[in-house]
């Protein structure tokens, strides 16, 4: 069936499978391969992306339900500008190794903050306990969205 | 922070520059990328080699061990998209995937790459479905009707020792290594000790879980060359591994490394899965891929430890221990890899940091039916050091002192010469003593047992537990043929940049950053205008890649040696273009520029001398032997003794890794490794019921450790530099899961050793600690205001 969606800033319009999941549209249709898969249970989080400014697993989420919708990923953050906030403060904490949660995890971490814009350090780990990763321990995962979000309120009130 | 390099150049002269990039905080180069565009992983890999690629989807074991009647595979040929399917029978000129260490391992127990006759674990593969669309095989899988006559399932480790039932009848044991002579442990080993305690410990089966799985991408050329695109810890091992499994010459095959996203020892070498879909690209003349669900991951993946053992502790009252033994029994699951020579690493470290004046270790390992064991991060060491300190610790218990202080009265004292232990090992040098006593004043030792000794005095519900782990560990242990080395090349490009070639294999760790470092020191050339390479066989035909936290000591040593050479060669054109004796230059990496000493104007670049001909080194850094990083660990816990709860409160660490090249990345490491064992010592599992179905086979099963279960973790800095090399490194890649595993366990068994809880095995789960507090003779206290 025919689906339009705005992916990342851009309308398309794409003829899809009905059981077609997002993971797998943004992935093999839209090319965006920094939306990763590391489980088949909704459990890891790698394939996180924002639909309408929310964070959702887009494994767990139907390509049609995305209908109408504006869904932004990792690749759809800093385009060719400056990297944004919470992907500079990964970065500049070293809150990430093998890279493979980053996309996931960076989007949750944009999710949480908007709506957390200042969150103790328990309420980061609560808010990313659906994202796993196996290099950092968290430590500086936690680090780096405590750091993007004083970063946030440093511009709010310079 | 190392100091200048004023003594580092060899025959050269050298400007002073001031600080050296070295020991600073250098963010990785690698991370833009990563966080922008993504990493490429071999999923990802977009490549018209690939063009028209078929989907590989492997059908697997349901049971654990049965004879197979039949796969009927008519029926998944006839659905949509289905373009081939393929059983063992079609695979069987290939040979057996043989099991490591030929002559240390039983070489009867090898795997077919797609089951023939029997099925020995759950998750074995079977058959394959290749089909045009990865949906489509999704569907067409189910329709494969295969038959099975079970066989009974050796599952315990003890009934696979008995034997009763074999799980390879012509090798006629299910033995398949054994490590020193059970026979010869000595009778007399604890005489004359006031105290002896003995205890059977579970070292659990876990599964390494990278958060990328396993994957290929297989395409033949023209030229009847396979080119295989998958995720390793070192492509020329996987080239070997794959080429031995299809039977062809390991020339014919170029191994290409995509970003891998984790590995923690399980993607060392190639599995059977890798090279079916590289004979099923050849089998139909079109490229291949293959990537697996986690699912199939969790039962398909090699598992880490699963080593039951028996310690045994001797000494005297004063604290001072006179006898150690370990004896192990490891399971290898169903076919021998990489985990049935694990007991031979886990007793060349049994003692420890230790001064035991006597010691003794052996081992057996047996097949069951179950998931193979390979490698996992610490790999045989954190088994050796997981025992030995819950060894200390009951020790302690049992004559009722402080387990720092029989730390103290046991550790080796600080030496600087190579120290031989007992079983072999060499350790380069240590000062345990001290690492125990940073890290025991980092953590507020005395003020922590007076909180507890508050809340056990108040009967509180949720009490307090404090677990400490002396360790050293071996890294770098040179395996690979012709002792510990690693070969780098590096090439000066005209233009001021430069292109390093290494044999180790980058995934996660940051050696485009720190190698760049490493050459950018020697060469003044930036570090972003280097570019790393690694994990075309091709390329780079010979390597030992990434793994027992080899990298920095050899690999990283091995770019700053051919750094050096690169600068020699030079040195010679330099002095040729600038009609001076080479004796009078000196090269200024401030500038990257040879200058006639005391004349800093008379100076030719370094990329300039690139022009003419091309500027490039090839070197072999070779190690005198392994190193033995060292620390100590300090866990704090809270466990409720209503419910069994553990709450992980802190973790404080020293870790001696010696000179550490970037702060940065040596943290990262450590805290991945503090998590992956604090995970073991009260999480995670893989677990089998008596059949041998796998309880725990996907994420919503399997207890992966998340953010809300560990805390921010303390760590302390110690670095001792080895003489091993010129950087003074050590590994420090595992130290995290050596050193935490135990102290979180001891921290627990801590909290409720006044209630007379001795030991409980790894994970400490709820319901494991409820069930120690009801077998430990005390009922749980607190109640009311507690």
């Amino acid at each position: 069936m025919q689906v339009q969606v705005t992916v990342n800033g851009q309308s398309r319009s794409d003829d899809v499978e009905p059981r077609l999941l997002l993971v797998h549209y943004l992935r093999q249709r839209c090319g965006l391969r920094a939306v990763n898969v590391g489980c088949d249970t909704t459990s890891c989080g790698a394939c996180t992306v924002l639909l309408n400014g929310r964070s959702v697993k887009s494994c767990t989420v139907l390509t049609v339900q995305a209908a109408g919708q504006q869904v932004t990923t990792v690749e759809g953050l800093a385009a060719d500008g400056p990297l944004h906030p919470v992907q500079q403060a990964f970065r500049q904490e070293h809150g990430l190794q093998c890279g493979f949660c980053t996309p996931g995890m960076v989007m949750a971490a944009i999710g949480l903050l908007a709506e957390n814009p200042h969150p103790t350090e328990a309420e980061v780990r609560e808010g990313l306990e659906g994202n796993f990763c196996r290099c950092t321990g968290y430590h500086n995962i936690v680090r780096a969205v405590l750091a993007a979000a004083d970063e946030t309120a440093e511009e709010v009130t310079p | 922070m190392r100091a200048n390099q004023a003594t580092a150049a060899g025959a050269v002269g050298r400007e002073l520059v001031g600080v050296s990039i070295l020991g600073t905080r250098v963010l990785r180069t690698e991370d833009p990328g990563f966080l922008t565009t993504g990493a490429v992983y071999t999923d990802d890999v977009v490549d018209e080699r690939l063009a028209g690629a078929c989907h590989v989807f492997f059908v697997r074991s349901p049971v654990a061990h049965a004879r197979i009647r039949s796969i009927d595979v008519s029926a998944a040929l006839q659905a949509p998209g289905v373009v081939a399917a393929f059983t063992g029978a079609d695979l069987a000129d290939l040979p057996l995937l043989a099991p490591p260490m030929p002559g240390m391992i039983n070489d009867q127990m090898g795997q077919a790459l797609l089951a023939r006759d029997v099925v020995r674990f759950v998750g074995e593969p079977v058959a394959v479905v290749v089909t045009d669309d990865p949906y489509q095989g999704e569907d067409a899988m189910e329709l494969v009707d295969a038959d099975y006559d079970p066989l009974p399932p050796v599952i315990d480790l003890a009934d696979a020792a008995a034997g009763d039932v074999l799980l390879f009848p012509d090798a006629g044991t299910n033995v398949a290594a054994t490590f020193g002579d059970a026979a010869e442990l000595k009778a007399d080993l604890f005489d004359g000790c006031d105290v002896v305690v003995s205890r059977a410990i579970i070292n659990q089966r876990v599964a390494p879980a990278p958060m990328e799985t396993r994957a290929t991408a297989a395409a033949w050329g023209d030229d009847g060359r396979l080119t295989a695109w998958i995720p390793n810890q070192g492509a020329q091992s996987t080239r070997d591994a794959l080429a031995a499994m299809l039977a062809i010459d390991p020339a014919t095959v170029r191994i290409i490394t995509p970003d891998v996203g984790g590995a923690f020892g399980a993607k060392f070498g190639a599995d059977p899965e890798h090279a079916v879909v590289c004979w099923v690209a050849q089998r139909l003349g079109r490229p291949a891929r293959w990537a697996e669900t986690r699912n199939e991951n969790l039962v398909g993946m090699t598992h880490g430890r699963a080593q039951h053992q028996t310690v045994t502790i001797g000494g005297r009252r004063d604290g001072i221990v006179a006898a150690y033994r370990l004896e192990i029994l490891q399971d290898a699951g169903a076919y021998p890899r990489f985990g049935a020579f694990l007991p031979a690493l886990t007793i060349l470290m049994a003692p420890g940091p230790y001064a035991f004046p006597r010691a003794e270790a052996v081992a057996k390992t047996v097949v069951t039916n179950t998931t193979p064991v390979g490698a996992y991060r610490g790999a045989g060491r954190p088994e050796a050091t997981a025992a030995v300190e819950r060894a200390i610790d009951l020790f302690a218990a049992e004559i009722g002192m402080d387990p720092a202080d029989v730390r103290r009265k046991n550790l080796l004292p600080m030496f600087t010469e190579p120290h031989t232990t007992a079983f072999g090992a060499v350790y380069d040098s240590g000062d345990y003593t001290v690492a125990l006593d940073k890290a025991l004043v980092a953590a507020g030792y005395p003020d922590l047992r007076e909180e507890q000794a508050q809340r056990r005095s108040a009967g509180d519900v949720v009490q307090l537990g404090i677990g400490l782990s002396s360790y050293v560990e071996i890294t770098g242990p040179g395996m690979e043929a012709g002792g510990p080395h690693e070969n780098a090349t590096i090439e000066v490009h005209p233009d001021g940049s430069a292109t390093i070639l290494t044999g180790t294999s980058p995934h996660g760790q940051g050696h485009v950053t720190v190698w760049a470092m490493l050459a950018s020191d020697e060469l003044g050339i930036p570090v972003d205008k280097i570019t790393l390479k690694w994990g075309d066989t091709d390329l780079i035909p010979e390597g030992g890649g990434t793994g027992g936290s080899r990298s920095l000591q050899q690999g990283g040593a091995a770019v700053q040696q051919a750094s050096r050479e690169l600068i020699e060669v030079a040195l010679q054109r330099a002095a040729a273009e600038m009609e001076a004796n080479p004796a009078d230059l000196v090269f200024d990496n401030r500038r990257s520029v040879f200058a006639v000493a005391g004349d800093p104007e008379a100076s030719v670049p370094l990329a300039k001398l690139a022009e003419a001909e091309q500027l490039l080194v090839r070197s072999v850094f070779r190690a005198p032997g392994p190193t033995f990083p060292f620390g100590a660990h300090v866990a704090v816990v809270e466990v409720d003794t209503e419910t069994g709860k553990v709450v992980l409160r802190r973790v404080v660490t020293v870790d001696d890794a010696g000179t550490v090249v970037n702060p940065l990345l040596a943290e990262g490491q450590r805290h991945g490794g503090i998590a992956q064992g604090a995970a073991q010592a009260f999480l995670e599992e893989f677990v089998y019921d008596a059949e041998g179905n796998p309880l725990t086979a996907s994420f919503a099963d399997y207890p992966f450790l998340s953010a809300t279960e560990v805390p921010s973790f303390e760590l302390v800095d110690m670095a001792t530099p080895t003489s091993y090399n010129p950087l003074g490194a050590k590994g420090i890649g595992e130290a995290g899961t050596i050193g935490a595993t135990p102290a979180v366990q001891n921290a627990v068994i801590d909290a409720l050793a006044h209630l007379g809880v001795r030991h409980i095995d790894m994970p400490a789960s709820p319901q494991r600690v409820w069930r120690a507090l009801q077998s430990s003779g005390t009922t749980a206290v607190g109640s009311g205001d507690a």
